[in-house]
């Protein structure tokens, strides 16, 4: 094996100078079913103090196992099976168990990809936190606690003794991730594994969280590998940009090359997926025509056990068009979502759905208008009965409003149905006869969309339809809606957090925070002259706004 | 935790994709390396299908009738023409267990049908419409499951009568308690999933979920439960057969035979040894079956 590959694109170095990190000609292969199957081949990477370095790439891209394979904590079945590791002078690939204990937290450190597992629920945070100190360091246990104050000081918490008493379940899903990263950098490494620090976080959320990893990079040169499947977020905080595919790193540069000048076919792809970059033609809201009403909501309250989830909100949504409602995690867009569909009845205020009064209607009575409005999952597969075939699943929305009939026949009768809906999520029809766990997630959610086109209905509420899938693949989901909307004049009612994403298919959008509207009208008028307060937060929180130029 | 993720990922794109076409030869291999991990299960298996065999054709497993009397024959020893020997009506012992097969199991299979549905009904009402109607029916079972259960069938019996149906239908309304109780639970939890949800919204009317979706879905993790339910069905039935409270003579019932092979116990033994044998052989493999299938879906 050679020791450094000129020629690989990763060993291009940006900086020039010193290197903290060098890894080369790594290969990693997993044990799967007795057999070795490779699944990283010849990563060859460097990084100098306080740089970040981006890994971007899909699901199964092998980002995640680089990471790891830095920091020596390949899962059982995973071995090193070519290439090195360096850490200064220390090649990690010959590391003892022991040698390792001693470097990682005080030397390499790693943030985790889901903070709502990764601390344990039994104990203060604090004092997991001062775990690291105590491993890594001869202070006393005054010393130690004062440290973890200024740690959490350091990640922006203010209360910080509250803070150290207090229990994870106690923290938001944000603040479980400073307490691990102020565990992270509780050691002061000079190399931080992040991976997938944000993935779970809402925007805004997210921005902080990044700003405090910049701002220690910048404070104690530590060098960041960011593991990340956003490309925004890749844009906005890396020196340099790894493009992963299928266990290769396929092209490195700084972000400018990445995204003005790419390559490699593959980072062409990933970068024309990103959504206001994607192809949309730009919407013509006047074709739409004459703005006849489908939905109307005024005034509407939803409130569980004496907390207001939704707390008056007035809309309508008109034919053919695509209503947007955006915002963070507990805004209760979901609520609304579910108010629309007869999921849960509206507390107060009224809610008409194509000039039907939905507002006190219980299921039974909201049945007959399921063949006109349909509801599409962000998680297809758990909206899917495990027993069922796609044949079956798609059939289910038929089949409820058919008089009972022997199976066969009944089969038999709507298996055209069937393959037209599943043609129009642009599946082949042979996959009528597959089990959804055969698929994977992008098919999974074409079988939703079939299931939910199949009685032709007229709305289509998208509850976070792409927000579990990759970005190339979301983009066609994407494209997909838009050729049905434009086919069929579906109306569509989309909930999402992903700005990005609202900005390139919506006609208009509905802010919401806190159970409130805060902002509605059309989408380049919200967008471009965002009158409140909030949405101005939320816009300057999308990552990557260095690359879409929103 | 995100390495387990990262590998069940993998293993996840493993299987998405399909099985090279040349594996006929390692599927073999993989085969054996799967039955060499559960060698137990092949006389289990064995056990319970020659059990069933004797059940449905107990002709062929012996030539002579269970109910001939033949005063010339009784008390023989074991020997190659009656191989567990003959009673005090010269009734060959081994084709009275053969035939006793089919009461014994009949009794079994009714009574865990019986207990399965009895108890998915009462579980599925209890789950499904929750409130009230849970609370009656969950605090109607403690008190059921406060009572030990073969002294209640024994109860149930003694209302209905003897016989071998009785004895099945006591077994299974004591065991349906227990099934109540799993399938509630199960019910529970798929009415929160999201796969009910999503058949609300595709418009589908509630008996529909629960016949289609919610009542298969729980039925599923029940299986061990049936198989651990047969065995000890088989022995609680033979129990009171024991008793004199299911099967009555002359008909051949495992139970009844080691009754009946009591009263000789000290000069003729094989009467009561070769029956128990049988009985406990069938318990412990049902019940070995039934560690397989729990283990098997708790590990899924």
């Amino acid at each position: 094996m050679t020791l450094t590959n000129e020629s690989a694109p990763g060993s291009v170095d940006g900086t020039g100078g010193e290197h903290l990190l060098v890894v080369e000609n790594l290969n990693v292969a997993y044990k799967v079913h007795r057999r070795l199957r490779p699944t990283l081949h010849d990563i060859s990477f460097s990084i100098a103090p306080g740089e970040v370095i981006a890994l971007v790439g899909e699901s199964g891209s092998g980002k995640t196992t680089t990471g790891h394979a830095i920091l020596g904590l390949l899962p059982e079945n995973g071995q090193v099976t070519g290439g090195r590791i360096t850490f200064r002078d220390q090649v990690l690939t010959e590391l003892s168990p022991k040698g390792w204990r001693s470097l990682r937290g005080r030397a390499v450190s790693l943030i985790p990809q889901d903070p709502t597992v990764s601390l344990d629920p039994l104990r203060r945070v604090g004092e997991q936190v001062e775990d690291t100190l105590s491993l890594h360091s001869n202070l006393d246990a005054a010393q130690r606690r004062r440290q973890v104050h200024e740690l959490f000081e350091t990640v922006g918490f203010r209360d910080v003794e509250l803070r150290y008493r207090q229990y994870p379940h106690e923290l938001s899903g944000g603040m479980k991730q400073r307490v691990l990263i102020a565990s992270a950098i509780a050691g002061e490494p000079d190399l931080i594994i992040a991976d997938e620090p944000t993935s779970g976080l809402d925007a805004t959320v997210q921005k902080q969280v990044l700003d405090l990893i910049d701002d220690l990079r910048r404070r104690n040169r530590t060098a960041v590998v960011l593991v990340t499947h956003d490309l925004g977020v890749a844009a906005d905080r890396a020196d340099r940009i790894g493009v992963m595919e299928h266990g290769r790193l396929v092209e490195v540069g700084t972000p400018e090359q990445i995204f003005d000048s790419p390559q490699h076919p593959y980072t062409r792809r990933l970068v024309g997926a990103v959504p206001s970059r994607s192809a949309v033609p730009v919407r013509d809201v006047a074709a739409v025509g004459r703005r006849e009403p489908v939905i109307t909501v005024t005034d509407l309250h939803k409130s569980y056990g004496g907390t207001d989830a939704v707390a008056g909100t007035s809309f309508e949504v008109h034919r053919g068009e695509t209503f947007s409602i955006v915002g963070e995690s507990g805004s209760g867009k979901s609520t609304t979502a579910r108010v629309l569909v007869g999921l849960t009845e509206a507390t107060s205020g009224s809610v008409s759905v194509l000039g039907k009064d939905i507002t006190r209607l219980d299921r039974r009575g909201y049945r007959p208008l399921r063949q006109d409005i349909q509801i599409v999952y962000q998680n297809p597969y758990s909206s899917f009965d495990p027993r069922f075939d796609v044949f079956d699943v798609v059939e289910e929305p038929l089949r409820a409003f058919q008089p009972p009939q022997l199976p066969w026949k009944r089969k038999k009768a709507n298996r055209d149905r069937i393959v037209a809906a599943l043609e129009a999520a642009a599946l082949p029809p042979s996959f009528a006869d597959r089990h959804p766990a055969e698929l994977s997630g992008g098919q999974r959610q074409r079988v939703a969309i079939a299931r939910a086109l199949v009685v032709e209905p007229k709305i289509l509420v998208l509850d976070e339809p792409i927000s579990a899938l990759d970005v190339s693949v979301a983009a066609q989901i994407l494209q997909l809606l838009e050729n049905l909307q434009r086919e069929r004049g579906l109306t569509y009612v989309f909930i999402s957090h992903d700005l990005a994403v609202v900005r390139a298919i919506s006609d208009h959008v509905a802010v919401m925070q806190n159970g409130r509207i805060v902002e509605q009208g059309a989408v380049d008028d919200v967008f471009s002259r965002p009158s409140s307060p909030y949405t101005q937060k939320l816009l300057a929180a999308i990552a990557g706004r260095k690359l879409v130029h929103l | 935790m995100t390495a387990i993720a990262d590998t069940t990922d993998l293993v996840d794109a493993a299987s998405e994709r399909p099985a090279p076409a040349d594996d006929g030869t390692s599927r073999v291999v993989s085969g054996l390396v799967w039955l060499s991990r559960h060698w137990s299960l092949v006389p289990a298996v064995g056990i319970v299908a020659i059990i069933l065999l004797w059940a449905i054709v107990p002709g062929l497993f012996t030539s002579q009738d269970p109910l001939a009397i033949v005063p010339t024959a009784r008390f023989l020893h074991p020997s190659s023409a009656h191989w567990f020997g003959t009673d005090q009506l010269g009734h060959d012992e081994y084709a009275r267990i053969v035939y006793g097969a089919r009461p014994s199991l009949t009794g079994s299979a009714l009574a865990v049908a019986i207990g399965v549905v009895v108890g998915s009904l009462i579980g599925a009402v209890s789950g499904w419409f929750g409130r009230w109607v849970d609370a009656l029916i969950m605090r109607a079972i403690d008190v059921v499951l406060s009572i030990p259960g073969f002294l209640f069938a024994i109860v149930i019996v003694v209302v209905l009568g003897f016989g071998i149906i009785q004895a099945a239908v006591a077994v299974g309304l004591t065991s349906s308690a227990t099934f109540a109780r799993l399938i509630r639970g199960e019910v529970l939890k798929a009415k929160a999933s999201n796969y009910v949800e999503a058949a609300v919204t595709s418009g589908t009317s509630s008996l529909a979920i629960l016949r289609r979706h919610v009542l298969p879905n729980s039925i599923a993790p029940t299986l061990s439960l049936i198989t651990l339910q047969f065995g000890v069905a088989i022995m609680w039935i033979a129990s009171l057969s024991f008793l004199g409270l299911g099967a009555q003579p002359p008909q051949p019932e495992w139970g009844r035979l080691v009754t009946d092979g009591r009263n000789y116990i000290a000069t003729a033994s094989w009467l009561t040894l070769w029956p128990a044998v049988v009985i406990v052989v069938a318990v412990l493999a049902t019940n070995h079956i039934s560690h397989f299938v729990s283990n098997r879906s708790s590990s899924r």
